[in-house]
């Protein structure tokens, strides 16, 4: 049989055994408008009923496809409808809740996360959006898998500086309600401009309004793979060449997504959503974004060049990625958590990666400055800064930007806040000690940009 | 159906007897062997089947368990897969 192939077969398992290669979660996108309600209990029974119903045998389905194809699946996820939207209408709105409601389901039925406790609010907050965004910290403290996120901007709206700020101190009170686990708390929720609706990797994972009753949305994974082709190629290849690679890697990492997304989606009787050609990296030796700069020739992360060298992987993973399945949305980016990526750990550590160059990054791939930890004492006010600058990086060049960053209560630069499992490691950053606070608290929207005259 | 085919990669030290012994395995659970593909790499052995599970009484989970059992009885890695995850990966 002409499809019997011995090299192909030996490449397929040595990229699973040896670079990592895996699916780095399945996300059932649920919607939950049907469960609105005027009570509260009355809404939170109907959403559990639903979440355990309908995802019931999520985990299951993903472990039997583990097993049949012999690839692993790191996360079961799911995505609901914004819990802002959901629980509006109810009489006695107890957001924290409904996000326990949301945590017993996840747990009941074996999944990692559940995302979706969240708020778009990138014009203006409603009575209940205002309620709902102080219910935050208290959300996540208070669970082990529930993730929050809130949009504070889109190109055509602008920035929601109100939110900005109101974000900011969100962050900072997650992070102390949770200071002896180093401010997890913070390290469960991001804020967006632009956010997508069908983004199946946490912390930002959502089920939008647009959205169909369900869907399964694939992230793949896939770093290893990608470093292990180009370190492959001579040193003498031309970029030419490395970006075929690199798309030709994508390709097969893409194809594996899609297959398994196809088959989960069947079996759970749900339409196939999207893949997010995104490579997502894994605390795990050599599963490194920073590690393809390496392979490309840079020292470490962070190095004069890396902003070239991530623009060009970004795009070589979504040309290759495109050809191999039919829906591709989400992300769609290279991820480059700090924590969760030994490559940028060590750069880190060193004190050659900066959070002056990662914003720098962030204007050329997904996702934005994530998984950042920085001093406990910064102040919200100059958090807010942090956010607001990556916001208008979003805004002004019409793509998805996030800030997830954690100020790790009483530990300052030069220690380390240690997450665990996927979420890792973090050498704590030192962030700019100027003062933004004046600009932050003027309040108001920073104007929608024009979109003519592109210079 | 490409969904009943199956490929399994056995590898590690040469021995005498590993492909009487998997195929014996195969057969108990009505596996039927359709090519075989084998090479010695550094005194690796490293062997490649494609087969079929459409008469096999047994799931998938069972089939996959008994064969890996079988080969870590000699000491050899097994790995069990739908072929099709090799088909949508190579080809365009």
């Amino acid at each position: 049989m002409k499809d019997f192939n011995v090299q192909n077969i030996m490449e397929t398992i040595e990229m699973i055994k040896v670079h990592h290669l895996d699916i780095r979660t399945v996300t059932l996108a649920l919607s939950l408008r049907d469960c609105a309600s005027e009570d509260i209990k009355t809404t939170g029974r109907k959403i559990y009923d639903k979440i355990t119903k309908t995802a019931g045998s999520l985990a299951k389905y993903a472990e039997d496809l583990e097993n049949e194809f012999s690839i692993p699946i790191i996360n079961k996820r799911i995505a609901v409808t914004p819990i802002s939207l959901v629980a509006e209408s109810c009489t006695n709105p107890d957001y924290v809740y409904l996000a326990q409601i949301l945590d017993k389901a996840a747990s009941e039925i074996g999944i990692d996360f559940i995302g979706g406790y969240s708020a778009l609010v990138e014009k203006g907050c409603t009575n209940g959006d205002k309620k709902f965004i102080e219910s935050i910290p208290e959300a996540l403290a208070s669970t082990k898998r529930v993730c929050s996120s809130l949009n504070l901007a889109t190109s055509k709206a602008g920035i929601n500086m109100v939110g900005v700020l109101k974000t900011a101190n969100v962050i900072k009170k997650a992070a102390e309600l949770t200071a002896d686990a180093d401010g997890i708390g913070a390290a469960k929720f991001v804020c967006f401009c632009n956010s997508v609706t069908d983004n199946p990797f946490m912390a930002g994972a959502y089920c939008g309004i647009n959205e169909p009753e369900a869907a399964l949305n694939v992230g793949v994974s896939g770093p290893g793979v990608v470093r292990w082709a180009i370190e492959n190629m001579p040193k003498t290849a031309d970029l030419g060449e490395v970006a075929n690679t690199i798309k030709k890697t994508a390709f097969k990492i893409t194809t594996t997504g899609e297959l398994i997304g196809r088959r989960l989606a069947k079996r759970l009787d749900v339409p196939f959503g999207v893949i997010d050609l995104s490579l997502a990296p894994t605390p795990a030796e050599g599963d490194s974004v920073a590690g393809i700069f390496e392979a490309m020739g840079l020292e470490a992360a962070g190095a004069h060049g890396t902003t070239a060298a991530l623009a060009m992987l970004n795009d070589a993973v979504k040309k290759g990625g495109i050809m191999a399945s039919s829906y591709v949305g989400g992300l769609s980016g290279a991820f480059i958590p700090v924590s969760e990526d030994a490559g940028m750990i060590k750069a880190a550590r060193q004190g050659v990666l900066t959070i002056d160059k990662l914003e720098a990054m962030t204007s050329v791939c997904s996702v934005g400055l994530d998984m950042i930890a920085i001093p406990g004492d910064t102040p919200s006010e100059t958090i807010a800064g942090i956010i607001a600058d990556e916001m208008a990086i979003g805004m002004i060049n019409k793509k998805t930007t996030a800030v997830r960053i954690i100020p790790v209560p009483n530990k300052t630069v030069g220690e380390e806040a240690e997450f665990g499992g996927l979420l890792g490691t973090a050498p704590i950053m030192p962030v700019n000690r100027l003062d933004s606070s004046v600009f932050v608290n003027r309040a108001g929207r920073i104007p929608a940009p024009l979109h003519s005259l592109n210079n | 159906m490409s969904e009943d085919k199956i490929i399994i990669t056995i590898s590690g030290k040469d021995k005498v007897g590993i492909v009487a012994h998997i195929a014996n395995t195969l057969a108990e659970f009505k596996v039927n062997i359709e090519d075989i593909k084998q090479t010695i790499m550094q005194d690796y052995f490293v062997m490649m089947m494609l087969c079929s599970i459409k008469n096999a009484d047994k799931t998938f989970k069972e089939i996959k368990d008994g064969i890996v059992n079988s080969g870590k009885e000699i000491d050899m890695e097994v790995w069990v897969q739908r072929k099709e995850i090799f088909d949508n990966m190579h080809s365009v």
